[in-house]
């Protein structure tokens, strides 16, 4: 591979400055908050500041499942309520810290047990998600209140002991909120630059994908889940105290729900801080108009923000910060931008072994696959040899994606085994395929749209076989985008490639991760003469002699040139097998192109 | 339980599912045929019951020449809300949170024309019961049932069978090659639209005639609804009027043998066992 180019320019590399400046900045802000009560604020500007830290809590936390997966939840209402009535039943009894352990374990139970059910329906399921949620809060209200949990008058919070802190359990409440809220933005900070975000990221902007280059996206889902709904409840355990008197149809009211979705859609879903900036404006609209009197004028006001919001603010003021700052980075380095792309010259071709010697890397036996009648896989038998690259040819709709689609686990064979050292790859999900180190390229590309191309690789980088950390990752991404010829692209956005550089972005994500098998599905197509030959040389040296490369593709010249064995398939079936120049000549293969032997004439 | 009571928990169940089924309709389609998660329907269901009860209530018009105006009233307004879908190109999934902003605007718009207050229509010639046996029919019940039915049936059928419905599956499917065919799709989901909001006016109606009407009560349909319009299918008039008959008889029957505060868990326990049984349905 070329040399590491540590400092191409254009790379927005997060800089030491933003990675220590926010966890130190929030810290700073935690112990100033902290040290508030000492000035003796009046009473209803501490509790002004609580509410504050209730909703910055509230949306943040939502937007950790809802905002970076694009799940959207209506039911954070029923995780806060279960905190809430947590302390309204045990905070008499149990110190208070424990209480808010018990919520946050309570409420992250449920989400489990919700997120267990829906998230293994693969269809509607945002849509489903956002029901589900919904439905949920009204049956947990339902058991509350049935049971003794409430039983309907709703519940004082009598005998609550807290610790005064300022010599005022009021401020104790707040300076707990104060705890939660910077808690609360710190891990999702940590959640959006870590491992977790990038999956989750992934997730949102195209979940099969994702799969496929190595993301546990259920397993990634889960825990998000479980950790948005934890702090629900560590912060309605809290709430609980301040209102002191909870009742069913306050708590899981559709307000709470309603509140940070708005929050998060005006502050930016996609950014740690965005929902907090929506959380500071909604707040401060709400206690201006509420405590004018005119809590009906609020409501309007704010469905009417949630509808202009979504109308005119897709991405929230986070959103439009970032893209802000992008097209500027953009703009100050279009100066410094080289040609695209330097044609690859074409790598000397070592004299291979012939392909009968080499090992079997991969066996299929006997794969069928049928969707709705269509015999889209009859019954295949197949090698693929170590270090080779294996055509994949056939007509349209001959089989040759699906059977891609199989061997990286997006289908599920009917029938038959996949043999890739020891493992059986037909029943194993996407995302281990990959990680076995299996990859693979989408004919029609299928980058993330909301990561820039570096991103995109990143992601590769850090869930496919190498399963590199982050730095690692970066560094092994820059390599991959230089050796594809994009590294000045680096810092783009999916959208600002043309179909050329997408499709050697779709390369550099499968190549990234060091896979030992690298399937290629009509990367040459689309393209202009001259971007074949190139992307003709560009496959010549990902293979470098050694890696093994299934290559399907309709290009004629390319596979001739290219591959060291052909396997052809025809309605479902492998018609032929072998060498490239015999298999052409197979009057089977060419009754399958050209038509009936009449036709040879 | 008596033969009698689970009669009538049976008849009761099958009266509430109808009315599932009349609200979940307009839903079903729009959600289907036009991408559109419409939550703000329940918002127009309520407006309509609202103004049944301003002008048939407490104006004392004819509530049959009140309904008869509020079918295209609403049509209208269907139509308007999805020319500006369009007009803003509103995905699926933005459509859940606009319609979910309009029905908020929708509630505090009603809380400020009708207060918070409960209100309740009586309407003196739906009043009476028809007695089966030991079992109690009331007219205005039946007559819910029967226009409910009506409806889904003849929305099927409708679906099913005319140049209309096959046109509008056509554009679904692929709306260009409809589009190249002659089908004008804009029309036709203008249409669906307006027939939508129709549904919730006739709903309204009969919410008006049958329940008493607060504000606070619009989105406590939802979760019912929804969750009949999904055991239904999208789309599928006659599996949401059996989703929505289930659900109401298997909410009546749990009231009669708990507490009527235990039926909101029903439908979500049938919606979860459904997902968690049959996952490829949904």
């Amino acid at each position: 591979m070329a040399s590491v180019t540590a400092d191409t320019p254009v790379i927005p590399t997060r800089s030491a400055a933003a990675r220590f400046g926010v966890p130190t900045t929030l810290a700073v802000a935690l112990v100033l908050l902290l040290l508030l009560p000492a000035l003796g604020l009046p009473p209803f500007f501490e509790s002004f500041l609580y509410l504050l830290c209730l909703w910055i809590s509230l949306a943040t936390s939502w937007t950790i499942i809802s905002g970076f997966t694009g799940y959207f939840s209506f039911g954070h209402g029923a995780f806060y309520g279960v905190g809430m009535y947590t302390t309204a039943n045990l905070g008499a009894s149990l110190p208070i810290l424990v209480c808010l352990v018990i919520a946050a374990a309570l409420a992250a139970l449920l989400s489990l047990g919700m997120g267990a059910v829906i998230f293994r329906v693969r269809r509607l399921r945002g849509e489903l998600f956002a029901l589900l949620t919904l439905a949920m809060t009204i049956v947990v209200a339902t058991i509350v209140l049935n049971t003794p949990i409430d039983g309907g008058p709703g519940k004082y919070l009598l005998g609550v002991q807290l610790p005064r802190i300022y010599d005022n359990s009021a401020t104790t409440i707040y300076l707990l909120g104060a705890c939660v809220a910077i808690g609360t933005l710190a891990i999702t900070y940590f959640i959006q630059y870590g491992r977790l975000g990038r999956g989750l990221f992934a997730i949102a902007d195209d979940e099969d994908v994702a799969e496929g280059l190595g993301v546990p996206s259920y397993r990634y889902k889960l825990i998000a889940f479980a950790i948005s709904s934890a702090i629900a409840g560590v912060i309605g355990a809290v709430h609980a105290i301040f209102v002191s008197y909870v009742t069913v149809s306050e708590t899981f009211s559709s307000t709470v729900a309603l509140f940070v979705i708005l929050m998060s859609v005006i502050g930016g879903m996609r950014h740690w801080l965005g929902p907090a900036i929506g959380a500071v404006f909604v707040t401060t609209i709400n206690f201006v108009f509420v405590s004018g009197d005119s809590a009906l004028a609020a409501r309007i006001v704010i469905g009417l923000a949630l509808i202009l919001a979504t109308l005119f603010l897709p991405e929230g003021v986070a959103g439009f910060v970032q893209k802000q700052v992008h097209k500027r980075r953009a703009a100050a380095s279009s100066n410094t931008d080289t040609a695209p792309h330097a044609l690859v010259p074409a790598a000397p071709v070592a004299a291979a072994p012939t392909a009968t010697e080499r090992p079997i890397l991969l066996k299929g036996e006997n794969i069928s696959l049928a969707f709705r009648g269509v015999q889209a896989l009859d019954g295949v038998n197949f090698d693929i040899r170590q270090g080779e690259i294996l055509g994949l040819i056939g007509p349209n709709g001959s089989g040759k994606s699906t059977l891609i689609n199989v061997m990286n686990g997006f289908y599920k064979p009917d029938t038959g085994r996949l043999l890739f050292e020891g493992h059986d790859l037909a029943q194993m999900p996407a995302h281990r395929i990959a990680r076995l180190g299996l990859a693979r390229t989408f004919q029609i590309p299928r980058p993330f749209p909301h990561l820039s191309v570096l991103d995109n690789v990143m992601v590769a980088a850090m869930f496919g076989g190498a399963a590199y950390p982050q730095e690692t990752a970066r560094r092994k991404a820059l390599e991959t985008l230089d050796f594809v010829g994009l590294a000045n692209r680096a810092g783009a956005f999916p959208s600002e490639l043309n179909l050329h550089q997408r499709k050697f972005l779709e390369l550099a994500r499968a190549l990234v991760s060091d896979a030992r098998l690298v399937m290629l599905d009509e990367v040459l197509a689309g393209l202009t003469p001259s971007e074949i030959t190139s992307a003709i040389a560009m496959v010549r040296r990902i293979h470098g002699g050694e890696r093994t490369i299934v290559f399907v593709e309709h290009n004629m010249r390319a596979v001739m040139e290219l591959t060291d064995r052909l396997i052809i398939l025809n309605q479902g079936k492998l018609i032929a097998e072998g060498d490239p120049r015999t298999v052409m000549d197979d009057p089977a293969v060419i009754r399958a192109y050209l038509g009936t032997s009449d036709a040879e004439g | 339980m008596s033969a009698t009571l689970f009669g009538q928990s049976v008849l009761s169940g099958i009266f509430a599912g109808s009315l599932y089924a009349l609200m979940g309709l307009g839903m079903s389609l729009s959600w289907r045929y036009l991408r559109v998660i419409n939550i703000a329907h329940f918002g127009l269901v309520f407006l309509a019951a609202y103004m049944t009860y301003e002008f048939a209530g407490v104006r004392g018009y004819s509530a049959l020449a009140v309904a008869l105006l509020l079918i295209p009233l609403f049509f209208v307004l269907g139509v308007i809300q999805q020319v500006l879908i369009l007009r803003f190109n509103v995905n699926e999934f933005s459509s859940l949170i606009v319609t979910y902003g309009l029905a908020i605007i929708a509630e505090a718009v009603i809380q400020l024309i009708w207060s918070a207050d409960f209100v309740r229509y009586e309407n003196r010639a739906l009043h009476g019961n028809v007695e089966v046996g030991t079992l109690l029919l009331p007219v205005a019940d039946i007559l819910l049932v029967v226009i409910a039915v009506g409806l889904c049936v003849a929305t099927w059928a409708a679906m099913r069978f005319t140049w209309l419905g096959k046109a509008l599956r056509a554009g679904l499917d692929n709306p260009a090659i409809a589009a190249a065919f002659g089908v004008p799709n804009q029309r036709l989901l203008l249409l669906v639209s307006g027939f939508s909001a129709a549904l919730a006016s006739v709903a309204g109606v009969f919410v008006a005639l049958l329940y008493t009407l607060a504000p606070s009560q619009i989105l406590s349909w939802l979760g019912v609804v929804f969750a009949a319009v999904l055991l239904g299918g999208l789309g599928n008039p006659l599996g949401l009027l059996a989703a929505g008959m289930l659900i109401g008889v298997s909410e009546a029957i749990t009231m009669a043998i708990t507490a009527p505060s235990w039926a909101p868990v029903v439908p979500f326990t049938i919606l979860i066992l459904l997902l968690v049984l049959w996952p490829q349905r949904v």
